[in-house]
């Protein structure tokens, strides 16, 4: 449905744009219908930059993405706005998504003259109230108020409600739960996995292992830029196999268990990195050929890939690597 | 008993009105103990934070006493309070990342912050050494400017600063919340080492992340709209809580480990009320599953257990029934 092709960001930055940043390098996964595929990562690990790009917000620098066997890259006019028919986004604050200004249903009567303007008023308020209370929001609480007379999580749902209107099929859903409450979240989180039972494929763009493992089928975990583990989620969290994924596991925070004492935190002086592996800098069980070759991303398990050079060999290796107790290697 | 709070109670004032955002706080801790505050946006956890170091308008103080070390903290008194802030109590505010003046460098602020209490820089610069190395700062950051640290970077320093007078109690605000996990746990487990080490006596950690203060803290307190629901230690909150309130806020938290297909999570429905009026009785009465008739009185914070202290009737009346 969705696939990316070595799609990679650069950023210009510093004065007069004279760096270049690359944000995403290469990255290529694809999203199936009805599926929900999680992308994790830190900030700055780009995972926003990819959202933005496939809603066309930002243009790739390199590669391609493909919608249904299209390049995106190509669509204007009436192409780009049948695109953004059937894919749309959520961001991560409500509250600027919004002009304070105008009352906060005035989003959908601009979904009405942009998209529908055939569409007579009296249905379009029926087809309105119908996506509203689909959110799981009454109409008449919601309907005719300005955004702060909303709480986050009800503007969360409006703009759902909103995608929702345009019969979209891929939604890039972008931290949408982080700002929300405990009490509101799961039920926003629950919303989602409903609408992917109607066939909703959705780009879940997170930095929360357990919303990720709760409502995903398969996850990318992204660090700076790059894909280091991809595949089925069980998989991922049950055997995380890069150190990077591993980390990210024995830090999260959980009920159920409490932090081992210590993990081996790592910090190597690496001078502008530009070949090698990305994570080096911080991996307890780096090794010189780590600094000098890019590992590429192998598949060493059934739908469970690593871009590590402890797992090319092959599958016979699809072990966790011991992280504690290594003495981590200098760099010369 | 370190630290005491007993019936405080704090409003906003507002053009239409008071914003009744924090009554009859009591509680207290022992030495050394780390208690976390936790519950939803607008519960009144930052209010209790922050009017214990700055009461300043629109907050205005209604009643209530606080106690450090035995000793009476005037929070009342904005200007007296200058003899306790930093000293007594201290505080990691919410925004680290903006807490420091951009134009000086650190070194030149923490100098100006320590002369401004009338400490030498000079004495203390070995002590803040040494606390930089447990952090795991280079000291060069002393000469260099917030800008030039990154967020991680900047959250250790404040709360190097922040713990420097070793204060009997250090509130932090939210102050992992906008760190990534790695540097989240490092950072949580800072706070652990400042206890250990005696920098603080007590910590008080508010958060709205439950799964944190199950890692760090020794007892947690529950608000919710404004009162305080139940503080108990950290396993009886997590393993087996009594208020209705943080029984549905515990069962709303996914975990790795539970996926929508197999276990589906319920949230709570309905909204915290306004607290301009609040309703009479128990504020979690309209989205409570368990109310009755009682819960239109306010309930009272009794304890039920040892160190467990619920604000329900239903307990009260449990409570009340097994002796």
């Amino acid at each position: 449905m969705l696939r990316l092709d070595k799609v990679s960001k650069i950023y210009r930055v510093g004065a007069f744009g004279g760096r270049a940043l690359l944000a995403v390098n290469k990255v290529s996964f694809e999203v199936h219908k009805g599926q929900v595929v999680s992308l994790i990562g830190e900030s700055g690990s780009g995972k926003s930059t990819i959202g933005k790009m496939i809603l066309r917000l930002l243009n790739a620098s390199e590669g391609k993405i493909f919608y249904n066997g299209e390049d995106i890259a190509g669509f204007e006019g009436e192409a780009l706005k049948n695109y953004y028919r059937q894919v749309q986004g959520v961001f991560q604050d409500p509250f600027s998504s919004y002009n304070p200004i105008f009352k906060a249903d005035r989003i959908f009567k601009v979904v009405h003259e942009e998209f529908f303007p055939q569409v007579s008023d009296a249905e379009w308020g029926e087809r309105v109230e119908k996506a509203l209370s689909s959110v799981g929001l009454n109409p008449a609480h919601v309907l005719n108020k300005y955004p702060h007379q909303l709480s986050g999580g009800q503007l969360q749902r409006f703009l759902i409600a909103r995608a929702l209107l345009l019969n979209i099929s891929f939604l890039v859903a972008d931290e949408i739960i982080s700002m929300l409450d405990a009490s509101t979240r799961i039920d926003v989180l629950n919303l989602l996995a409903d609408l992917k039972a109607y066939g909703l494929s959705i780009l879940f763009i997170t930095h929360d292992l357990s919303l990720a493992y709760y409502i995903s089928e398969r996850a990318v975990i992204l660090y700076k830029g790059n894909i280091v583990e991809q595949g089925a989620v069980e998989k991922i969290f049950n055997t995380p196999l890069h150190p990077y994924t591993r980390m990210l596991m024995e830090s999260v925070p959980r009920l159920d268990r409490k932090w081992e004492k210590e993990i081996t935190l790592v910090e190597r002086d690496v001078e502008n990195l530009r070949r090698g592996c990305p994570y080096y800098h911080r991996c307890p069980v780096g090794e010189k050929r780590c600094a000098v070759d890019q590992p590429p991303l192998v598949e060493v398990d059934e739908d469970h890939w690593v871009a590590c050079v402890h797992y090319e060999s092959g599958a016979d290796l699809v072990k966790p690597l011991s992280l504690a107790g290594q003495e981590p290697h200098t760099v010369v | 008993m370190a630290f005491k709070v007993e019936n405080l109670t704090v409003y906003y004032q507002t053009l239409r009105g008071d914003v009744r955002a924090l009554e009859h706080a009591s509680f207290q801790l022992v030495d050394g103990e780390i208690m976390g505050l936790a519950g939803e946006s607008g519960c009144g956890k930052t209010t209790l934070g922050h009017s214990l170091i700055v009461l300043f308008p629109p907050m205005k103080y209604i009643s209530g006493r606080v106690e450090v070390d035995g000793e009476e903290i005037p929070i009342w008194d904005a200007e007296g309070m200058n003899t306790h802030r930093f000293r007594k109590i201290s505080l990691i505010p919410q925004y680290a990342m903006n807490a420091m003046n951009p134009i000086r460098k650190i070194g030149v602020m923490i100098r100006e912050l320590l002369e401004s209490r009338g400490v030498h820089y000079k004495d203390i610069l070995p002590e803040l050494k040494r606390r930089l190395d447990l952090v795991a700062l280079p000291h060069e950051v002393l000469k260099m400017y917030p800008i030039e640290l990154s967020g991680g970077m900047k959250q250790r320093m404040v709360m190097v600063i922040s713990s420097l007078l070793n204060p009997s109690l250090l509130i932090a605000d939210e102050i992992t919340s906008a760190l990534d996990v790695a540097t989240q746990k490092a950072v949580a487990e800072m706070l652990v080492e400042f206890r250990d080490r005696e920098f603080v006596k007590n910590l008080i950690v508010i958060t709205h992340d439950i799964s944190i203060l199950y890692q760090i803290a020794d007892s947690i307190l529950i608000m919710y709209a404004g009162v305080l629901a139940e503080k108990a230690p950290t396993r009886s909150i997590i393993e087996s809580p009594r208020h209705p309130y943080t029984r549905l806020l515990i069962s709303a938290l996914p975990e790795v480990g539970v996926r929508f297909a197999e276990k589906r999570l319920q949230g709570i429905p309905g909204n915290p009320p306004l607290l301009l009026n609040p309703p009479t009785g128990c504020r979690f009465r309209e989205r409570c599953p368990l109310a009755y008739e009682r819960c239109l009185e306010e309930p009272p914070f009794i304890e039920v257990e040892r160190d467990h202290f619920v604000a329900c009737w239903k307990e009260y009346e449990n409570h009340a029934q097994a002796g």
